[in-house]
């Protein structure tokens, strides 16, 4: 039996240490390289990525286009670029907003309690509950298209995760001991919110942006692709895929360049957000 | 569960009654004139006051009566009838999938955790996590359409025409909802009985002399399970959404590609039907998820 428990607690330190260095490590090369290539495209891409050629079309990846050009001749990995800037921009922005107003909802209620609390969280429930892509759906019908309304949309949708994880992280340490002799030595409500309980959600925080990056990011992808999120000339990831759906059986390229992008952006930030969140367990 | 129906269809009511737009003048276009523009308003009941408007539109739906879509001008619930039933085989083939693919996949993880197996689920979940349901969509059409030619993309067929061809059309979109949910749901349910692991209980179980595959699946599976049926319940939603999407990749007349076409006409009797019908659903798998839960667990109570 010995044996048995000596093993379990082997294995699990090692999982805990291996396992979230690993992921941390892999993301946060991939995150540092995507970052790079996205903070780049803005300035440079190797091609103009609107600029049409009529003599080169659909052709394959060689070294001079290396993921292909589309069906007016543009280079791809130049509209991946720009398009993956539009993205990050729009999911950073989302989720920057998103957590600021979480936070402050989370932190307010969790603090006054009583009947406000009940019904702000009824209310978030409910929006929460709701599937988050057809609530975007719906505010973009009532809002209309765009990059600026996409954004206000997805800030929308992504509130009520901030505000229930802040909320519960907030009523964790709201009746602690040093909480309350922070009181008693005369601290206002704001003081002991921001510098005396804030600064412990920081972690869960940030566990939870990295999760909200991978969520906007597909979300805004989502959105695009069915045509009601960043509008031309605008280039964007899922704008792309959707264009170059028409054209899978003869140019493949047309969507493996943007969704691989994607899929590389959105790991790297998953891992990351898996390591943070091993090594914030640690503690 | 009733309450947040209502409140959800008083919400979405308010939220397309107060944006600017004239639904009348929409439908018109070109030929509105102010004489024809107050009849059709009041053909629609647009005249009428808010409250009274939502009353009667409660009331219709309670009877069964959804209204009647501004741009086809038949009744929404002929209009939806068809599509919601082909998205609703869609979400319940992925949540199928779903709990065949993530089960079997979290205990394999978990029962060999830290090795060579677990670690390449692990990995193998993680890449596949990130990949999002349309563009799995497409990898599948290029992989099993156009690769191996299993299915014909775009050969859509329905139900009534032929029922097996059907079911076999929605495997691949199914299995591109159902692949990164069920590498997250795996997870956490690999997660959960991990940390099942160095409970007193486990300890208790194998001192009694079981072998560790009576202890896996005897004790901590079914412990393991409470918090996984409560994601699986979060994760609902998620796929009626992911079919939205996915449907149209695949070209599926569902219940997608309406919403979309509604969504762009403005055509609000139709969206606001779509909403609530979704809501319904919802919230009714967070009603099963909640008697499970209590069939689990008996500690707890069902309020």
């Amino acid at each position: 039996m010995n044996g048995i428990m000596m093993k379990t607690k082997r294995q699990k330190n090692r999982i805990s240490t291996d396992g979230s260095s690993w992921s941390f490590r892999t993301g946060a090369v991939i995150t540092v390289v995507m970052m790079a290539l996205i903070i780049a495209g803005f300035f440079w891409t190797p091609y103009d990525p609107d600029a049409m050629k009529g003599s080169e079309k659909f052709l394959s990846p060689t070294f001079l286009h290396i993921m292909g050009t589309d069906n007016f001749g543009r280079d791809i990995l130049s509209r991946v670029l720009r398009g993956a800037g539009t993205t990050f921009i729009i999911a950073v922005v989302t989720i920057v907003c998103g957590a600021l107003a979480g936070t402050i909802i989370g932190a307010v209620t969790s603090y006054i309690g009583g009947v406000t609390d009940e019904v702000i969280m009824r209310i978030n429930d409910m929006i929460a509950s709701f599937p988050s892509v057809l609530l975007a759906m719906v505010l973009i019908s009532l809002l209309g298209t765009g990059k600026y309304k996409i954004m206000a949309a997805l800030v929308i949708v992504f509130i009520p995760s901030y505000a229930r994880v802040m909320r519960s992280e907030f009523l964790k340490y709201k009746n602690m001991d040093y909480v309350c002799s922070a009181k008693l030595m005369g601290a206002g409500p704001a003081r002991i919110v921001t510098r005396h309980i804030f600064p412990l959600c920081v972690p869960a925080l940030l566990s939870s942006l990295t999760i909200g990056f991978n969520n906007a990011v597909i979300a805004e992808a989502g959105m695009s692709y069915l045509g009601l999120g960043v509008q031309p000339p605008d280039a964007s990831l899922g704008r792309m895929l959707a264009e170059g759906q028409a054209y899978i059986t003869s140019s493949p390229w047309c969507v493996l360049g943007p969704g691989i992008f994607m899929i590389l952006m959105i790991l790297g930030a998953g891992l990351l957000g898996d390591g943070i969140g091993d090594r914030m367990g640690g503690h | 569960m009733v309450l947040t129906v209502l409140a959800v269809s008083f919400l979405t009511f308010t939220a397309f009654s107060v944006i600017p737009g004239n639904a009348a003048t929409s439908i018109l276009g070109t030929e509105a004139t102010p004489e024809k523009t107050a009849a059709l308003e009041h053909e629609l009941g647009l005249d009428r006051p808010f409250a009274v408007r939502y009353a009667v539109w409660l009331g219709d739906f309670l009877r069964g009566n959804m209204g009647t879509s501004y741009s086809y001008r038949i009744p929404v619930g002929e209009l939806i009838a068809g599509k919601l039933s082909v998205t609703m085989t869609l979400t319940v083939m992925s949540f199928l999938m779903i709990l065949a693919l993530s089960i079997p996949l979290g205990i394999t993880s978990a029962m060999h955790m830290g090795k060579r197996r677990d670690r390449l689920i692990q990995v193998t979940g993680q890449i596949i996590m990130a990949v999002p349901p349309f563009f799995m969509g497409m990898v599948l059409t290029l992989i099993f359409g156009l690769g191996l030619k299993w299915f014909t993309p775009g050969g859509y067929v329905s139900f009534q025409d032929n029922p097996a061809g059907f079911l076999g059309y929605l495997i691949c979109p199914a299995l591109a909802i159902a692949l990164p949910r069920s590498a997250m749901s795996g997870r956490f349910l690999r997660n959960s009985l991990v940390k099942e692991t160095p409970l007193d209980y486990v300890r208790t179980a194998y001192s009694r002399g079981n072998d560790s595959h009576g202890v896996f699946y005897g004790h901590m599976l079914r412990n393991a399970m409470i918090p996984t049926v409560t994601f699986l319940a979060v994760i609902v939603p998620e796929i009626v959404a992911g079919s939205i999407i996915v449907e149209q990749v695949f070209g599926i007349p569902g219940i997608g590609r309406i919403l979309l076409s509604s969504i762009s006409s403005r055509d609000y009797p139709v969206v606001q039907a779509i909403v609530v019908m979704i809501t319904i659903l919802v919230t009714g798998m967070n009603f099963l998820a909640d008697i499970l839960y209590h069939k689990l667990d008996p500690r707890v109570g069902l309020s």
